[in-house]
C-alpha cells in the first residue's frame, strides 16, 4: 500500500485534487501525476531553473518544493499562460528575438519573465538580468533573453493599451 | 523516501504538540530548499514533515521601538524587498538579495538560512554582524540565543528541528549614526556560493567609530568575527582610509581560509578578506553620512 495525502490546488486556473506522496516534489506531481510535461526536470537541486513554475504568482523551483506546499494555492505552469493553443505575447517575443533554441530552459524562463512583467511594465536591463538569474541556458547565450523580455514588454504594452513611459517606470526589484 | 504525512499547523503551540507526538520522528520544514535535497540524500529520514510557514505569527515582519523582528516563515525575497530593512539595515537586505536565485529567495526562509548552519550563508553572516538574537520554542518553554551561538559545526546547528522551533530573529535596530554593508565575491552573480563574503556594521558618534562588528564567511566552521580588527576600529575617525586599510589587514590575518578547489587558494581568499572588509567599511561609513543627512534635526 502506498501512503498518500490529498492535495488540493488550482493548477492553471482549474481546481485539481490529487493523491500524492507527502514529500513528493511539485515537479514530479505536475509531470508524472498530472501529465503536464512543459515543466522540465534538469538538475533537481535548484541550480538550473528548468523546473520553474509560478506559485501564487512567484517563480519557484518546483524540484525543491514539496507538492503539499501548493495545497490551497495557485500554480501556473507554461501550459497555463495562454488559452486554447495560442501563444502568449511573451512566448511570441521569445520566438521573434531568437531566444529559443533547444527549448529545454524556455518554459521556466518565460514564467520568470511573466512574473517580472506582471510587476514591472518596462523593466530595465538590470531588472531583467536579476529576475532571470536563476536560469541556466546552454544554447542562447542569454543576450536574446533580455531582447525577448524587452520586446515582450512592448507587445504587452500594446496589448493592454498601457501607457508606456521611461525605462525607469515601474517598481524596481532588488 | 518514507515520509508518511505532511502537516500544516496553524499555531506554534500546535506545531510543538505535533513534534512532541512523533517523539523525534517528525522534522520541521520551512522553505525546504535545503531539506528537500537532504531528504533525497537520506541525510534525514523523518516519518513526518511539519510545515511551519502557514503559522500566522511566523509571518510577521515588524519594527518595534528598538528592534526588528523577522518571523520564521519570512523569505529572503520578503526581507530583501522590505523598504524599512533596506533603509535601516541595508547589510541584511543586501545579504538576503545575494542568496541563491530569485526562485530560491521566493521560498527559502531567513531563519532556515541560520538553522542550516553553513558558514557562508549570506543572510546568517549579516545577522552575526548585526548581533541578532533568536527566539527558540520547545515543549520546555522559550529561550533566546544569539545567532552566533547556534553553530555546532559546518552544516550543524545546535537547534534540533525534531524538537524545537526557531520562531523569530530579533535585530536591535542600529541607531542614528550607524552604517552597514554586505559584500561578496563569487564565481558568478547568481546561484554561486561565495568565495568570501563580509558583513560590516559600525556605530559612530561625533565623527568617531564607537563600535564595529565584522562577520566573514566561509573562513571557519561558522561566520567568523575578527575581534582584533573590531577592537582596533573603536575610536577611529569615520572614513579614515588608512585606519580602514589597517583594520582590513588585521581581519585578513585573523581569518584562516582554507585552500579549496571550489573557492580558490587560501592566499587568494585571505587577500579577498582584506579587500572586502575595507570596501565594506568604506561603504558602511558612507551610509553613516547619508543617514545623518536624512535625519530630522
Ligand atoms: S530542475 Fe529544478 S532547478 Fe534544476
Ligand atoms: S534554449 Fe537550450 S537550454 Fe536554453
Amino acid at each position: 500500500m502506498k501512503t498518500g495525502q490529498v492535495l488540493n490546488f488550482t493548477l492553471n486556473g482549474e481546481q485539481v485534487e490529487v493523491l500524492v506522496d507527502p514529500a513528493e516534489t511539485l515537479v514530479n506531481v505536475i509531470r508524472k501525476k498530472l501529465l503536464l510535461t512543459g515543466t522540465k526536470r534538469g538538475c533537481e537541486e535548484g541550480e538550473c531553473g528548468a523546473c520553474t513554475v509560478l506559485l501564487d504568482g512567484k517563480p519557484v523551483n518546483s524540484c525543491l518544493v514539496p507538492a503539499m506546499k501548493a495545497h490551497g494555492k495557485a500554480v501556473v505552469t507554461i501550459e497555463g499562460i495562454s488559452a486554447s493553443g495560442e501563444l502568449h505575447p511573451i512566448q511570441q517575443a521569445f520566438i521573434e528575438a531568437g531566444a529559443v533554441q533547444c527549448g529545454f530552459c524556455t518554459p521556466g524562463v518565460v514564467l520568470s519573465a511573466k512574473s517580472l512583467l506582471d510587476r514591472v511594465t518596462l523593466p530595465s536591463e538590470e531588472e531583467i538580468k536579476t529576475e532571470l538569474s536563476g536560469h541556466l541556458c546552454r544554447c542562447t547565450g542569454y543576450v536574446q533573453f533580455v531582447d525577448a523580455v524587452r520586446l515582450a514588454a512592448r507587445k504587452l504594452g500594446r496589448f493592454h493599451d498601457r501607457s508606456g513611459g521611461d525605462g525607469g517606470a515601474g517598481r524596481s526589484v532588488v | 523516501m518514507n515520509v508518511q504525512a505532511y502537516l500544516t499547523p496553524r499555531t506554534a503551540e500546535e506545531a510543538l504538540e505535533q513534534l512532541g507526538r512523533y517523539g523525534g520522528e517528525a522534522r520541521l520544514i520551512a522553505g525546504g530548499t535545503d531539506l528537500m535535497i537532504w531528504l533525497k540524500r537520506k541525510k534525514y529520514t523523518p516519518r513526518v514533515l511539519i510545515d511551519i510557514t502557514g503559522i500566522d505569527q511566523f509571518r510577521r515582519l515588524e519594527f518595534t521601538g528598538e528592534s526588528l523582528v523577522i518571523g520564521a516563515a519570512l523569505t529572503h525575497a520578503e526581507v530583501a524587498l522590505d523598504g524599512g530593512i533596506r533603509s535601516l539595515v541595508p547589510v541584511l537586505a543586501e545579504a538576503c538579495a545575494s542568496v541563491g536565485s530569485p526562485q530560491i529567495r521566493n521560498i527559502a526562509t531567513v531563519v532556515g538560512n541560520v538553522v542550516s548552519a553553513q558558514p557562508a550563508a549570506d543572510a546568517a553572516v549579516a545577522l552575526v554582524a548585526l548581533g541578532a538574537g533568536t527566539e527558540i520554542l520547545s515543549r520546555d518553554g522559550r529561550r533566546t540565543l544569539p545567532v552566533e551561538e547556534l553553530y555546532a559545526g559546518v552544516g550543524r546547528s545546535i537547534i534540533d528541528s525534531t524538537r524545537e522551533i526557531v520562531s523569530r530573529i530579533v535585530v536591535k535596530a542600529p541607531g542614528p549614526g550607524s552604517g552597514s554593508a554586505f559584500m561578496r565575491i563569487a564565481p558568478r552573480q547568481a546561484l554561486a556560493l561565495p568565495v568570501i563574503n563580509v558583513a560590516v556594521v559600525i556605530s559612530t558618534a561625533g565623527g568617531l567609530i564607537t563600535g564595529a562588528r565584522i562577520a566573514i564567511g566561509p573562513v571557519a566552521d561558522r561566520p567568523f568575527r575578527p575581534e582584533g580588527a573590531e577592537k582596533f576600529l573603536a575610536g577611529v575617525p569615520v572614513g579614515d582610509p588608512g585606519a580602514f586599510a589597517e583594520a582590513a589587514g588585521m581581519a585578513g590575518r585573523e581569518s584562516s581560509p582554507r585552500d579549496s578547489l571550489l573557492r580558490g587558494s587560501a592566499d587568494y581568499r585571505r587577500h579577498l578578506v582584506k579587500v572586502l572588509v575595507r570596501r565594506a567599511l568604506e561603504e558602511a561609513a558612507g551610509r553613516v553620512d547619508a543617514c545623518k543627512e536624512g535625519m530630522p534635526q
